[in-house]
C-alpha cells in the first residue's frame, strides 16, 4: 500500500489515467446503475404499498419509506456491492491479466512505480466519481418508484410526491455519500491487491477476479455496520 | 559491461541458482542458454532486479545494482532496454503510444520530437504504418518488433530479451535475431539474450554461456561450442538425431 501512495512520476500522466479511468471504471457504470435503480425504487414502493395495507396508515409513508430505504441503504450499499461485481472483477482481470503477460515487469524495468501508476488513478477515480453514481441511483430510484405509482394505481401519485418530501433527513445523504467513499476505496483496493498479486495463468487470474470481488462485498457489509453505528447511533 | 558475480537464488529452499560468475561484454550479443527449467530467465530477472538475488553481486560498470535502492536502481533501469517474451506490449495502448511511453514518462520532449523519436525506432525495425494499430492486432512477429522499438527508444546502454524468438517461425525468427545484432552493434550496446534456439546461436552468439541446473557450466563462443566436451552443453547442443547425425559425420 505504501508504494501505491508513493509520489508519483510524473502527475500529468497519472491525472490522465485518472481521467481514463474515471471512463472506465465510472462513466461506464452508470447505465447499469440506473437501470438497476428503476426496477429497486419501483420494487421497493411496490412492496411498502402491499406490506402496508391498513387503514391506520397514511399513504404517504409509502414514498417516505422508499425515499429512506434508497437513501440510507439501496443507493450506497447495494451499489456498492454491485460495483464490486462489476468494477472489482474487471479490475483484478486487468491487473492480474498484466502481471502474467509480464506488462507489470515491463513497467518496473522502465523504472516506473507499477503499483502506483496502476492502482492509484483507479482509487481516485472511483472515490471521485462513485458518490455521483450514488447520486444518481437516488434520484433515478426515486422516479422508479413514481413510475410504479404511475403505471399501477397503486396509490395516488400526490401521496407518493408528498411523502418523498416528508420529514426529509439531508444528513442522510451525507451518510450515503461517506459510505460510498469508502466503498469505493475497499471495491478499487482489495480488487487490485488480488489482481497485483497473481502468480500463474488465466486460471489465477480468473480466481483472483472472484476473490477480490468476494472479499470487496464482505469488507464493504462490515463498513456498512461500523459507519452506520459511527454516524447514525 | 555486466558483471555478476557469485549470484545465488533461491526459492522456498530451493536453490535456483548457484554462484554463478559470468561477465557480458559491450557491444556483443551474449547468450545465455540452457534447457528449459534451467534457470536462464531467473538470471536474467536477477540481474534486472525483478527478482531479489539471495547472494553475490551485478555490477553495471563497476556500480552495484544488488546494493542499490529503489531510487538508484530507477536510475540504471532506465539505461536498461528489455524484450520480455511475449513482448509484454500494453494491451490498452496501440503501437505508436506504446513505443513512446518510456518518452512520456521520462521526457520533457514535445509531442512532436517524441513521434519523431517513435517513428525513428519503428522504422529501424522495419514497421511502417502500423502506428494506430493495438496489439491484438499484430502478429507475433510484429509485436516483438514494437517491443524491440519500445526497448531502444530512450537509447539504452543495455539491452536484454528473453526468449525472443519463441513462437515465432525459423524465417522471422532469424529476422529478429539480425536485427538484436544490428541494433547492440550499431548502438554499441551490452546485448544479453536467453535463448534456447541452436539457430540463433550459431547466428549470433558472439559469447555464449551454458546454464544447466542453475549452474554455469560453460562460456565461450559459437565457434568453439561445437568443440565442447562438456557432457550437458553436447546433449543440448546436439539434442536432435539431425544433429547428432551431423556431428558423427564431421568427426
Amino acid at each position: 500500500m505504501g508504494r501505491v501512495f508513493s509520489r508519483p512520476e510524473k502527475s500529468k500522466i497519472y491525472l490522465q489515467q485518472t481521467l481514463r479511468e474515471i471512463e472506465t471504471l465510472g462513466l461506464n457504470s452508470v447505465g447499469i446503475v440506473i437501470i438497476i435503480s428503476v426496477f429497486i425504487g419501483a420494487v421497493i414502493t411496490l412492496q411498502t404499498r402491499y406490506n402496508l395495507e391498513s387503514s391506520w396508515i397514511p399513504l404517504y409513508l409509502i414514498g417516505l419509506t422508499a425515499r429512506d430505504t434508497l437513501l440510507l441503504e439501496f443507493s450506497s450499499t447495494m451499489v456498492g456491492l454491485i460495483l464490486a461485481g462489476k468494477v472489482g472483477s474487471n479490475i483484478a482481470s486487468e491487473i492480474g491479466t498484466m502481471r502474467i503477460t509480464e506488462q507489470i515487469d515491463a513497467l518496473e524495468m522502465m523504472g516506473i512505480n507499477s503499483a502506483s501508476y496502476l492502482i492509484l488513478p483507479k482509487i481516485l477515480a472511483s472515490m471521485i466519481f462513485n458518490p455521483f453514481l450514488t447520486l444518481i441511483s437516488m434520484f433515478v430510484g426515486l422516479i422508479g418508484g413514481w413510475l410504479a405509482v404511475v403505471f399501477t394505481g397503486a396509490l395516488p401519485t400526490a401521496d407518493y410526491i408528498y411523502g418523498i418530501q416528508y420529514l426529509f433527513v439531508p444528513f442522510y445523504i451525507t451518510y450515503a455519500l461517506v459510505k460510498t467513499v469508502v466503498y469505493a476505496f475497499i471495491i478499487t483496493s482489495v480488487s487490485a491487491f488480488y489482481g497485483y498479486n497473481v502468480q500463474g495463468g488465466a486460471l489465477e487470474v480468473g480466481r483472483s477476479s472472484t476473490r477480490g470481488v468476494v472479499y470487496s462485498s464482505i469488507l464493504i457489509l462490515l463498513a456498512d455496520l461500523v459507519l452506520t453505528q459511527m454516524m447514525l447511533a | 559491461m555486466i558483471k555478476v558475480e557469485n549470484l545465488i537464488k533461491i526459492f522456498s529452499g530451493v536453490t535456483v541458482l548457484e554462484d554463478i560468475s559470468v561477465t557480458f561484454d559491450k557491444g556483443k550479443t551474449n547468450l545465455i542458454i540452457g534447457r528449459s527449467g534451467s534457470g536462464k530467465t531467473v538470471l536474467m530477472k536477477c540481474i534486472v532486479g525483478l527478482h531479489e538475488v539471495d547472494g553475490g553481486s551485478v555490477f553495471y560498470n563497476d556500480r552495484n545494482f544488488v546494493s542499490m535502492d529503489f531510487r538508484e536502481r530507477k536510475e540504471i533501469r532506465r539505461e536498461i532496454g528489455m524484450l520480455f517474451q511475449g513482448g509484454a506490449l500494453f494491451d490498452s495502448l496501440n503501437v505508436e503510444e506504446n513505443v513512446m511511453f518510456p518518452l512520456n514518462m521520462f521526457t520533457e520532449m514535445s509531442f512532436e520530437e517524441k513521434l519523431e523519436r517513435t517513428n525513428t525506432c519503428l522504422r529501424r525495425v522495419d514497421l511502417a504504418d502500423v502506428n494506430r494499430l493495438y496489439p491484438g492486432e499484430l502478429s507475433g512477429g510484429m509485436k516483438k518488433r514494437v517491443a524491440i522499438a519500445r526497448a531502444i527508444v530512450e537509447n539504452p546502454k543495455y539491452l536484454f530479451c528473453d526468449e525472443p524468438n519463441s513462437g515465432l517461425d525459423p524465417k522471422t525468427a532469424l529476422v529478429i535475431d539480425d536485427l538484436i545484432s544490428e541494433i547492440t552493434h550499431e548502438y554499441d550496446i551490452t546485448t544479453v539474450i536467453n535463448t534456447h534456439d541452436m539457430n540463433s546461436v550459431m547466428e549470433i552468439g558472439e559469447k555464449v554461456v551454458f546454464i544447466h541446473e542453475g549452474r554455469k557450466e560453460w562460456e565461450g563462443t559459437r565457434e568453439e561450442i561445437l568443440d565442447a566436451d562438456n557432457e550437458n552443453l553436447n546433449d543440448f547442443v546436439f539434442a536432435s538425431n539431425f544433429a547428432k547425425k551431423i556431428k558423427s559425420l564431421t568427426a
